[in-house]
């Protein structure tokens, strides 16, 4: 019985040995000599395709570190000067703006910058959009039709959605709009804003946006504030939902713009390379893509909007600077915790 | 035949003479204190925990250079009355999945040891399975199912019109999750002691006319209270470091106040500032265990006779005994599988190809097994040093290697980020260091079952060959090692099982283009596809399940075996 254990867990290690090592030889066969190294806090899921198609087009090499956006933000001020990464491609512009504040990231090519709307990039030039997304209110479409929802998230503090409104309280996105709250209105008013929400007892147990889309499209709960795009990512597991997306028009936080964006360290020696990414994602095969395959909004006017979607110039959105946005996660996630929504 | 407290097995003990000189007490107790202080801790022994004691420091070192930038606006955001309340929010719940911990895993450390439980030898494996889930995939499962709009509700629907169950989170969803997926260290630690205890004390109680249940609360309880300790301490700092489960049920602590400084506010300054609170609110937590563990020392003089233990007859407190059993089974093992199950096929119905990622699977065992051996290694001078040679030293080198286990992962691994990146560019992304970061995480996990089985062994044992000339080494090799084999395989297993699911650390750490099992999970759940998650996840739990069963069974076979060294 004994040597039979023993026997069986040395057969599991060396198994385990040699999958490993398979799988390290053949990592280190596609990096060339000296690959670029991006940190990308977007999803794998949604982006490595597209960073394959910048490797066979461009002729460069990537090695690509998936994380959290945040956390490899953490990661980048802890590694200062001695970072190996060269790109850091975040979901957010928040963890973009951290990492820029501690001097990290250097100055991009005027061009490229220029190319993008204004309100995607930052005022300092050292980081730039690459896609964008609105946040918006899902509605069960067997439930409600557009014209009953309120023009501004503000409307959701009316007694009439008692129970019926959902948001994953913990999400960076949602997060995100409560902060752009906060630049827009004050803290104070925020604060009767989140305490009016919690008066209607929403339903708050999700993980994130996904979560919310599907408990929307289940009936759980009528309304779920999400990003635009989750319907159709919900949608593509699901079939078809009975889900829509309705836009404020309100011209406050509940339609925020947030933009995805990218950045080059300061210290990287690949800069022709890095910016080539920067090009390539701000450019034609980027504006693209996103659109076409994640059904998010192209950062550069030319590129018009996916189908389906309200074209952001129709879209009366805050007008707010997202490189501020950042300073504003904490003190938003403080009152939400106060409020006792987090 | 054993030497024990006196004092602890009063008065049975007495009437069955197994207290030697019961007119002078003081002597019956081996106290270490006394006779120890006077030996030497030999010098190879120090260097060695040393060694350790240094690369424990680190995280601690990081947080104090980061709490070094504090200005007068970082004080005023880190001591407000809110951080108070949350220490106290965790310090409670850490209370309190310890106390529920120790309700389940020790009456089950018993029954599945000591009683004719129907289908003992399966459920000594099926309980100690809840350790695989991760408690963050527990907590997502637990919600799933129990939520006010889960499975159970939907079930209910149809026959009972139920629209809307209690939710479950906050303190009870955070106190459900943590302690069906927690109890296991205090099942399997107090497990290997009543395996390890002389089973001729419980006996002398019954034939002196104790029923089994008097026997179990007046023996075999205080026998076993420094394992209930060291497992219940396990469990205690597992709580105060998670994240994961208490984030999904949304229940606000101490992780969280850390995790939104260095996630929402990018401040890395006050996330030290807490993160060394939350590690003055483990110290606190060890000295407590401390008390508890008391200075009762017990030993076998031998390994006893060979004949096998009384089985206690449950009568008809069998079916409660089994119920147990069945609840805990039900709630912290077949209903996570089950939900995690139920994404897999909704996911393979919808077109999903099962990806099964044996190389994630492979990169899983090989870190997680070398972390194992080599937190045994660096656990055994710790260890050997808190049983042997009691002091000042040695509780300064015990406590220090609790200081990453009382972190969150997070925090330990951007501390080794900065070290490795700055000081050894070398090291830094590489294998090596995911395993030395896992070690410093875990250690006490392994040190733990192996001080217990330490001082489960006399040292008039070692003191008997030292009298015989034999030197240090060659009595540790000959006679000790084989002796503590059990604690350090207990100990390496539960580092192995808990380095599987680990995820901040193996994220910032690993080599680029490096995978595991936990992080395969984390990807299919970060881009919202349950069903790419529920894969990985299915099999990082048969991965582990397997070792679990080894352990689990070996116990059993080592039971009829048990150790055959000849001490005397």
């Amino acid at each position: 019985m004994r040597v039979r254990s023993w026997v069986a867990m040395g057969l599991l290690l060396c198994g385990g040995l040699v999958a490993a090592c398979g799988d390290s030889t053949e990592a280190s066969d596609t990096s060339g000599d000296d690959p670029l190294v991006v940190y990308s806090g977007r999803e794998e899921e949604y982006v490595e395709e597209l960073l394959d198609d910048f490797e066979n087009d461009e002729g460069i090499d990537l090695e690509v570190r998936y994380g959290d956006s945040a956390e490899l933000a953490a990661t980048l001020l802890e590694e200062g000067d001695s970072t190996p990464a060269d790109v850091f491609f975040s979901q957010d512009a928040g963890s973009l703006g951290a990492v820029s504040e501690d001097g990290l990231l250097g100055e991009l090519d005027l061009e490229t910058l220029e190319r993008v709307d204004e309100q995607f990039r930052s005022p300092d030039g050292t980081w730039v959009g690459t896609s964008a997304r609105v946040r918006v209110a899902a509605y069960n479409t067997d439930v409600l039709t557009s014209d009953e929802l309120p023009d501004s998230i503000n409307g959701f503090t009316d007694p009439g959605w008692k129970g019926r409104i959902g948001f994953p309280p913990g999400n960076s996105s949602f997060q995100a709009s409560i902060a752009a709250m906060i630049l827009l209105d004050g803290e104070d008013a925020t604060r009767t804003f989140l305490e009016g929400l919690k008066a209607n007892e929403p339903v708050t147990h999700f993980e994130d946006n996904e979560a919310t889309t599907r408990a929307v499209a289940d009936g759980e709960i009528d309304v779920g504030l999400v990003n635009h795009y989750y319907i159709y990512e919900v949608a593509r597991e699901e079939g078809d939902i009975p889900v829509a997306n309705h836009f404020f028009s309100g011209g406050d936080a509940g339609s925020l713009v947030n933009a995805a964006g990218i950045g080059v360290l300061e210290g990287t020696d690949q800069p022709e390379d890095a910016q080539a990414l920067v090009e390539y994602l701000t450019g034609e095969p980027g504006q693209i893509y996103f659109p076409a395959e994640l059904v998010e909004y192209p950062v550069v006017a030319d590129y018009g909007t996916p189908e389906d979607l309200v074209p952001l110039d129709d879209i009366d959105e805050p007008d707010i600077d997202l490189s501020e946005l950042g300073a504003m996660l904490a003190p938003a996630q403080q009152l939400l915790l106060e409020v006792g929504l987090l | 035949m054993a030497s024990c407290d006196p004092a602890l097995l009063d008065p049975v003990s007495r009437a069955a003479g197994l207290d030697p000189r019961p007119e002078d007490r003081r002597h019956a107790l081996w106290i270490p204190g006394r006779s120890a202080l006077r030996q030497r801790i030999p010098p190879a022994l120090l260097a060695a925990a040393a060694a350790v004691g240094g690369l424990m420091l680190l995280p601690l070192a990081y947080l104090i250079l980061r709490a070094g930038d504090a200005d007068a606006g970082t004080w005023n955001l880190v001591l407000q009355p809110r951080t108070l309340g949350l220490a106290f929010r965790s310090a409670a719940l850490a209370v309190c999945v310890t106390a529920a911990s120790c309700a389940i895993g020790v009456p089950l450390a018993w029954l599945t040891a000591r009683t004719d439980l129907p289908g003992r030898r399966a459920w000594t494996v099926v309980v100690a399975l809840p350790l695989v889930i991760p408690s963050y995939i527990g907590a997502f499962a637990l919600i799933g199912a129990l939520g006010p709009h889960g499975m159970l509700q939907e079930t209910l629907a149809g026959p009972f019109g139920v629209e809307r169950l209690p939710d479950i989170s906050g303190f009870p969803g955070a106190l459900l999750a943590l302690t069906l997926f927690t109890y296991p260290y205090v099942y399997l630690v107090v497990a290997a002691a009543i395996r390890g205890l002389d089973p001729s004390l419980e006996d002398a109680s019954r034939v002196l006319g104790r029923s089994p249940w008097a026997t179990f609360w007046s023996v075999t309880a205080p026998l076993l209270k420094p394992s209930i300790a060291a497992g219940g301490l396990l469990v205690a700092l597992y709580t105060l470091h998670d994240f994961g489960a208490v984030s999904l049920m949304r229940y606000n602590v101490f992780t969280q106040a850390i995790y939104i400084q260095y996630r929402g506010a990018f401040d890395r300054t006050p996330a030290a500032i807490l993160s060394l609170m939350l590690v003055g609110l483990a110290g606190i937590v060890l000295v407590l265990e401390q008390r508890a563990r008391g200075r009762a020392r017990y030993y076998r003089s031998g390994t006893g006779s060979k004949r096998p233990v009384t089985v206690v007859r449950l009568g008809r407190w069998r079916w409660p005994a089994l119920a147990l059993c069945c609840g805990i089974a039900l709630l912290a093992l077949v209903l996570p599988v089950g939900v995690i199950s139920f994404y897999l096929v909704r996911g393979l119905v919808g077109g999903e190809s099962l990806a099964l990622s044996w190389s994630a699977a492979g990169g899983s065992i090989v870190v997680s097994t070398s972390a194992a051996v080599l937190a045994v290694v660096a656990a055994l001078p710790v260890a050997l040093l808190s049983a042997r040679y009691p002091g000042r030293v040695s509780s300064v080198a015990e406590r220090l290697s609790y200081s990453g286990y009382a972190l969150p992962g997070l925090v330990v691994a951007l501390a080794f980020v900065f070290f490795a990146a700055n000081f050894t560019p070398m090291l830094y992304q590489s294998l090596p260091l995911v395993v030395i970061a896992y070690v410093v995480l875990f250690l006490p996990q392994a040190a733990e079952p192996i001080r217990g089985a330490l001082l489960q062994l006399s040292p008039r044992v070692e003191e008997a060959g030292r009298a015989l000339g034999k030197s240090r080494l060659r009595i540790f090799g000959s006679l000790v090692a084989p002796l503590i084999a059990r604690g350090a395989i207990a100990g390496g297993g539960l580092v192995f099982l808990t380095a599987m699911k680990e995820l901040p650390a193996t994220l910032l750490l690993r080599p680029t283009g490096f995978e595991t099992l936990a992080m395969r999970v984390w990807t299919g759940a970060t881009a919202g596809l349950y069903s790419r998650a529920a894969a990985p996840a299915l099999l990082l739990i048969v991965v582990c399940a397997l070792p679990l069963y080894g352990l689990a069974r070996r116990v059993e076979v080592r039971e009829m075996q048990d150790v055959d060294v000849r001490a005397e």
